[in-house]
This record gives structure tokens, sequence and C-alpha cells, in this order.
């Protein structure tokens, strides 16, 4: 499969907000500001695809040779919750400067959903060690751009006058419908 | 008012204002993706009734003898295993959900209600409390799936349809809106997101009325 075109479609097509509805809680959460959003967003790239890293080397290293195939959802959601927690103990010794932007974002990651979506989508897929990178890069990236463009929406939203059942997140669920509708647009791209 | 109607009226705004997915916005990621018939709806809600009655037990019963450090991975776990046992009982029965619920049985996992109510309930509760704690939080999730994909399924398709899962016997099939004039946008995404937004906004309203009600009530 051309590599690029996977990307794409991680990144656009199939992107993992708009078009699977992953990684919600996340979303709306920590996205009523652009800078943490770029945080949060650069914290999912890198959790997203060393968690995937680990979870295909321990599918096709232990689990498939031992015929464990059933224990694959135990197995990888403890695998994520323990990366996530050596990433934020390594973060924290190595740079506390980076652990001060990123620290509060990543014990959120382990409960989102997008990280153990993509490491199950790689092994069900069959996707090869190259291919697998690339589609968790660019699910986590597009993760990333959606979140950084909502986040520019809101900012402007704050003062509008929106009816009053609609202020915080109600307003933006519409604009995720309105959003979603554009990105289907771009669905004959690959 | 008597008592009865009193506690009626609580449980109901209850069942609205404490809504876990309008309401404080949690599971909403299935919430969003399987609603598009009532049948998905009902399996998930089961599923999840199933999982969230389960781990709230098994969580209060392990509660005094985890240590505070490695909670959060213990409870993983614990979910983890009866998401793998309702995994494993619903490809074996119904085949039909299995394909239609894809990705997003394994994904009860990470919902955000089990492990919120894991932590914030059952570690601290006994285990009738929290067995009961977690039936209540599972029917008012499932009655909410179940609003989503009525209004999806019905604008969607123009029928509502259920069917029984375990033979994919039709139970009813009601035709509502004419053919032809049934609104397909209301299946897709976008549907889904607008859908969410309007019930949403629905529950923020009654909200601040409640909370108008009760302005208006200190100040007399």
């Amino acid at each position: 499969m051309n590599l690029l075109t996977l990307f794409l479609s991680a990144l656009l097509i199939n992107n993992i907000i708009l078009a699977k509805f992953l990684g919600m809680c996340p979303f709306m959460g920590v996205s009523s500001k652009v800078e943490p959003a770029i945080g949060m967003g650069a914290a999912v790239i890198f959790v997203v695809t060393g968690a995937s890293i680990l979870s295909w080397l321990l599918f096709y290293l232990v689990l498939k040779p031992l015929g464990l195939e059933y224990m694959e959802l135990i197995c990888f959601i403890l695998l994520i919750a323990a990366f996530v927690q050596f990433v934020e103990m390594f973060v924290k010794k190595m740079s506390p400067s980076l652990y001060k932007q990123l620290g509060i974002y990543l014990p959120l990651i382990t409960t989102n959903c997008a990280v153990l979506y993509a490491a199950q989508e790689n092994i069900s897929q069959g996707y090869n060690f190259i291919e697998m990178i690339i589609n968790s890069v660019g699910i986590a990236a597009g993760f990333m751009l959606m979140l950084v463009i909502f986040a520019t929406i809101r900012e402007r939203l704050q003062g509008n006058d929106i009816p009053k059942a609609f202020r915080g997140n109600p307003i933006a669920f519409i604009i995720a419908a309105i959003m979603a509708i554009a990105f289907s647009a771009l669905a004959g791209l690959v | 008012m008597s008592e009865n109607t009193e506690k009626k009226q609580g449980f109901f705004s209850k069942l609205i204002v404490e809504n876990p997915v309008f309401g404080l916005y949690l599971g909403i990621c299935s919430a969003l993706a399987i609603t598009t018939s009532l049948n998905n709806a009902i399996g998930m809600g089961v599923a999840v009734i199933f999982v969230l009655v389960l781990s709230n037990i098994f969580v209060s019963l392990v509660r005094n003898i985890t240590p505070n450090d490695i909670h959060i991975p213990v409870y993983i776990v614990i979910i983890a295993t009866l998401v793998t046992i309702v995994k494993m009982l619903i490809q074996a029965y119904t085949p039909s959900l299995y394909t239609a619920l894809g990705a997003f049985i394994d994904l009860i996992v990470v919902n955000c209600i089990i492990l919120g109510r894991a932590e914030a309930f059952a570690s601290c509760n006994s285990v009738g409390a929290s067995a009961k704690d977690g039936l209540m939080m599972g029917i008012s999730y499932t009655l909410s799936i179940l609003a989503m994909s009525f209004i999806r399924q019905l604008l969607g398709t123009g029928s509502l349809s259920l069917s029984n899962p375990f033979n994919n016997v039709t139970l009813f099939d009601v035709r509502l809106i004419p053919q032809g004039f049934e609104i397909p946008f209301f299946t897709t995404q976008t549907g889904a997101f607008l859908t969410f937004a309007i019930l949403a906004a629905a529950v923020t309203a009654y909200k601040n009325h409640l909370d108008e009600v009760a302005k208006k009530g200190e100040e007399k």
C-alpha cells in the first residue's frame, strides 16, 4: 500500500475525531485555548506512536507465538497505562520545563480512546512495522490538527452572543458538525 | 405535593441533570458513534450496564486491599477482563451485533463513565451501594444513547425498527416518515454531532431553568 495514501487517509479521511468519534473526552476538555491544545496534541502524537510500537511488538513477539490473541485487550490497556506512567516519570526527571507544559495532559491520555484504537487498528489491519508507524503518526497528527483548528475557532467564539443553553460544550458540537461536513468532502481524495 | 411524587420528580431531574452523557460529557465517543439504530444502542447499553455493575462490585470488594499507588492499573485490569468477557459473549451469541458495534466493544474499557464511577464511587463505598450506583449510571447512559438513536434512526431512515439480536428476527419495523422524505444526513457523522449538540443544549436549558427556580425560591 502506498504509504502517503495511508498517512493521508489516517490524517484526514478517517480522521480520528470527525470520522471515528474517538478521543472526544480530552478533545472537549482542552480545546478551548490554542496553547494547551498544541501541548496536548504533541503529547498525544508521542504517546500514540510509542504505545503503538510497543503493542505491535508485544502482539507479534509474545502474544501470537503463545496463542494468546484473546488477551490482546487486557495486555494493551495495561501496556498503555504503564507506558504513560513511565513517560510521565521520565519527562519529569529529564526535562522539568517540558513536564510543566505537558505534565497535566499525560495522565489524561491513558483514558484517551485514540491510543487504544490506534494500537488495535494496527493489529486488525495486519500492517507491517513501517505501515504501523505511518498509520499511528497519521492518527495522532489528525487528532492534533483537529484540536488546534477547534481551539482557534473556540477562542473566537468567546464573547459572542450565543444562546444561553448552547454556551460551552453544545456550541462546540455544532462546530464539530459543520467541520464534519467540510471534512466529508475530502473523502474522494484518496 | 405528596412525598411519593416528590421522590419521583427527584429521580427524573437527577436522570437529566446528572446524566453522564449530556450532563457530565462522559462516554461521548460511543454515544456518537454507535447510535445509528435502536438495536445498536440497546446492545451497547446492555454491555455497558453489565460491565459497569460488575466493575463497581469488584472494585468495591478490593478497595481495602488495593495499594493506593497502583489503584488505577488494578481497576483497569478488572474492567478490561470484564470487557473481554462481554466481547466474547457478544461474538458467540449475537454475531450481527458484534459486526455492528465493531471496535466500540473493546473501547468500553476506556469509556470514562466506567473508570470514573470506579474511582469516584466504588473505591469508597460498600458493595451494595456501588452495585446500585453502577446500575443507575448504566441505565441513564442507556437512556441517553437510546434518545440519540431514536432521533437519528427516525429522521435518517424514516422508520423505527428493532430486531432480536439472537436470531435476527424483526420484532417491529414501523415507517413513520414516507419514503423519499427521510433525511439520510442524520445517519452520518454530521448528524451525530448535531443531534448531540441539540440534546446537550436541551439538558443545559433544563439545568438553567432549575437554577432559576431555586434562585426565585431563595428570594421569596
